[in-house]
């Protein structure tokens, strides 16, 4: 279709108001250059200024262009995405596998260097993350601002476990998710009757709290100065340490190779790989119980729940609890990953790339996760070339993705009872 | 009518907020019948149906089940006890399979029977067999309707309450809902409390009527009787 001279017209205003826009932000975001040392003067870089409002009339003049002139979707049709997806089922079990396999073996990979692993068990952290706030958010529909305070009272509690009572990592797991769980049940408590923003806006302030908490309660977490000398996990009793204590054998000892750094890497990638299965295994299964479709149902219409016999307190408490628990093991991990932790790892921002990797995600949808979280993490990490301007491609990400996927990235909902389950089904 | 009630309201009064809803009604419903409110808009019919099942809770008066005060019970509780309700405006759970939403009805009473249950609701709306693995919010108006009533049927309550079944569907699926309501109550001896606009089928089907304006019973009696009353007609059947 040729453009028409109104949608011409039509594109121009709009690009000149984001180029006016794009002007004023410009003008002290790039055309200003701060000075290095005191003495020197500001200096103004005028054509910086002319780059970036060119780029985005540009760049605004196509894209309205684009929009105008593009034949209109026929309504109801899925995304070309979701139909594949839909009509795939018995082939995406195998895709997942395939998936699941190549995340497996990527450490053994001849490519996979240090940088490599540690990477990817960073984005496994977030994937882990997004599942376990996908079952608040995506499958009870109550909007979790705060899910970082669970994720830090997983990493205190291994922490503090594994230091005063000297319990190692896989006696502290379970009871760092158990008070994870229990400060999820806490917050659930007051916020019963909130919905939607109101919710959100609790559980921000609950998120600041256990930070603030943290902060300040020296005598027990170390105030902003944190906890360091943080024990690291063994398998089956097996340290990764190059000359471990007396008493115990490493990891190399025992099976006679030379000692490497990477191995611990490795180890602690299959670790997170494992808990992010977990969660994943767990938040599958229990959409096919009643109490995940309790969930599902509050989350649809709370009226119609409770004239239905669901108890909401319940259902509540326990999509916070169980989401908070999962929040602690990933906090746990976080601890015993990095051996040091102070409450400057979670604070608000964490929070809201978590929920970002669940809504770009796509509510309730397990795959989209792990895009999400592919891109939100790595898209920063590999970007640390460019500096300043990580962070604003980062948001241009956020962004592009909401404009073509509002629904998220994969928004297709996967029924939980499938045909062949039950008698009766449609043939 | 002999016999203790199965449900029975006594001078309830309803607030929302400073603004009374009901004031003083009283009615009975008993074993095996079908009872059926009829009233205009606003007359508080909604508002009586939700306050027998808690929600919101009766500020004075008694409502009891079975000779069992249920006044101050929780909705969830309530459902509990055997009474079940199809709400007004269906409330289907939109993104869920209708499957998933047959399976939510049977919270009150556990999944022992499930496949019994889904036969039993399958025979009486064979079009929701075809449908199982289709979202609520993708279903029509009327298939909509029966996925509620038989959502509430999952939980094998021995009191079905009914809001306005009819609402916004068109005629020939009206009659075929009203059909399966009476057939529930003579083949299964199910308990109905039928709350309607349309006050033509509704008085056509039930045993018993009510008339609700401004929050007062303002009549009862047979349903045909009342079909039949100068006063009715004109209020509720002009033009039928």
């Amino acid at each position: 279709m040729a453009p028409q001279a109104s949608s011409i017209s039509a594109a121009l205003r709009e690009a000149s108001l984001a180029a006016a826009v794009a002007l004023v932000l410009a003008l002290p975001l790039a055309g200003v250059r701060l000075p290095s040392g005191a003495a020197e003067p500001l200096a103004f870089r005028p054509w910086w200024v002319v780059a970036a409002v060119l780029a985005v009339f540009v760049g605004r003049f196509l894209i309205a262009l684009h929009i105008s002139t593009r034949r209109p979707r026929a309504f109801a049709a899925p995304p070309l995405f979701d139909r594949a997806l839909g009509a795939m089922t018995p082939w995406r079990r195998w895709i997942f596998a395939g998936f699941i396999v190549a995340v497996a073996l990527l450490p053994l990979m001849p490519f996979a260097d240090r940088r490599m692993i540690d990477l990817g068990s960073l984005v496994l952290i977030y994937v882990m993350l997004g599942w376990g706030l996908n079952i608040v958010v995506g499958l009870a529909g109550l909007l979790d601002l705060g899910y970082v305070a669970f994720y830090a009272v997983g990493a205190y509690s291994y922490t503090l476990l594994a230091i005063h009572f000297d319990l190692n990592f896989w006696e502290s797991l379970p009871l760092a998710g158990a008070f994870a769980a229990l400060f999820g049940v806490l917050l659930g408590f007051p916020v019963l009757r909130l919905r939607g923003d109101y919710l959100a806006i609790v559980t921000l302030g609950f998120g600041e709290m256990i930070r603030i908490v943290l902060i300040n309660w020296s005598d027990l977490t170390g105030g902003s100065e944190g906890i360091s000398s943080i024990p690291a996990p063994t398998l089956f009793g097996l340290s990764f340490t190059a000359n471990p204590a007396a008493g115990e054998t490493a990891f190399h000892q025992f099976f006679g190779i030379p000692f490497a750094g990477v191995h611990k890497l490795i180890f602690l990638y299959y670790l997170i790989l494992a808990l992010a299965l977990l969660t994943h295994v767990f938040s599958m299964r229990i959409r096919r119980l009643p109490v995940g479709r309790a969930w599902e149902a509050l989350r649809e219409d709370e009226i119609a729940s409770r004239a239905l016999g669901l108890n909401p307190v319940m259902v509540k408490l326990s999509a916070f609890g169980i989401g908070a628990m999962f929040a602690g093991f990933a906090g746990a991990f976080f601890a015993t990953r990095q051996g040091f932790i102070n409450p400057s790892s979670f604070t608000f921002i964490e929070s809201a790339i978590i929920l970002a990797i669940v809504v770009l995600g796509g509510m309730g949808s397990q795959m989209g996760v792990v895009c999400a979280a592919l891109v939100l993490v790595l898209l920063p990490e590999l970007a640390r070339d460019l500096a300043g301007f990580r962070m604003l491609l980062f948001g241009a990400a956020m962004v592009a993705i909401m404009v073509w996927r509002p629904r998220g990235l994969l928004s297709h909902r996967e029924p939980s009872v499938r045909l062949g389950d039950r008698a009766g089904g449609a043939p | 009518m002999t016999g203790a009630p199965l449900l029975a309201l006594r001078q309830v009064e309803t607030f929302y907020g400073p603004v009374r809803a009901l004031s003083g009604v009283s009615l009975d419903v008993h074993e095996a019948e079908i009872v059926t409110l009829i009233g205009a808009n606003g007359a508080g019919k909604s508002t009586l149906l939700m306050t027998i099942c808690g929600n919101p809770q009766a500020s004075s008066g008694s409502v009891s089940f079975e000779g069992r005060d249920i006044t101050r019970m929780q909705t969830h509780a309530i459902t509990r006890l055997g009474i079940a309700q199809s709400p007004e405006g269906r409330r289907i759970f939109a993104r869920m399979t209708v499957m998933e939403n047959l399976l939510i009805g049977t919270t009150p009473v556990g999944d022992a029977h499930v496949d019994e249950d889904l036969a039993r609701v399958f025979d009486l709306f064979p079009i929701l067999r075809d449908r199982t693995r289709q979202r609520g919010g993708t279903l029509s108006g009327g298939e909509q309707q029966m996925l509620a009533i038989a959502r509430a049927l999952m939980s094998r309550p021995r009191l079905l309450l009914l809001d306005e079944p009819s609402l916004g569907l068109a005629p020939i699926v009206v009659r075929r809902i009203f059909e399966v309501i009476g057939e529930l109550n003579r083949n299964q001896g199910m308990t109905i409390f039928l709350v309607e606009q349309n006050a033509h089928h509704a008085l056509a089907l039930a045993h018993r009527a009510y008339v609700l304006a401004n929050g007062e019973i303002v009549m009862e009696g047979e349903g045909r009787e009342l079909l039949a009353d100068e006063r009715v007609r004109s209020a509720y059947l002009a033009g039928a």
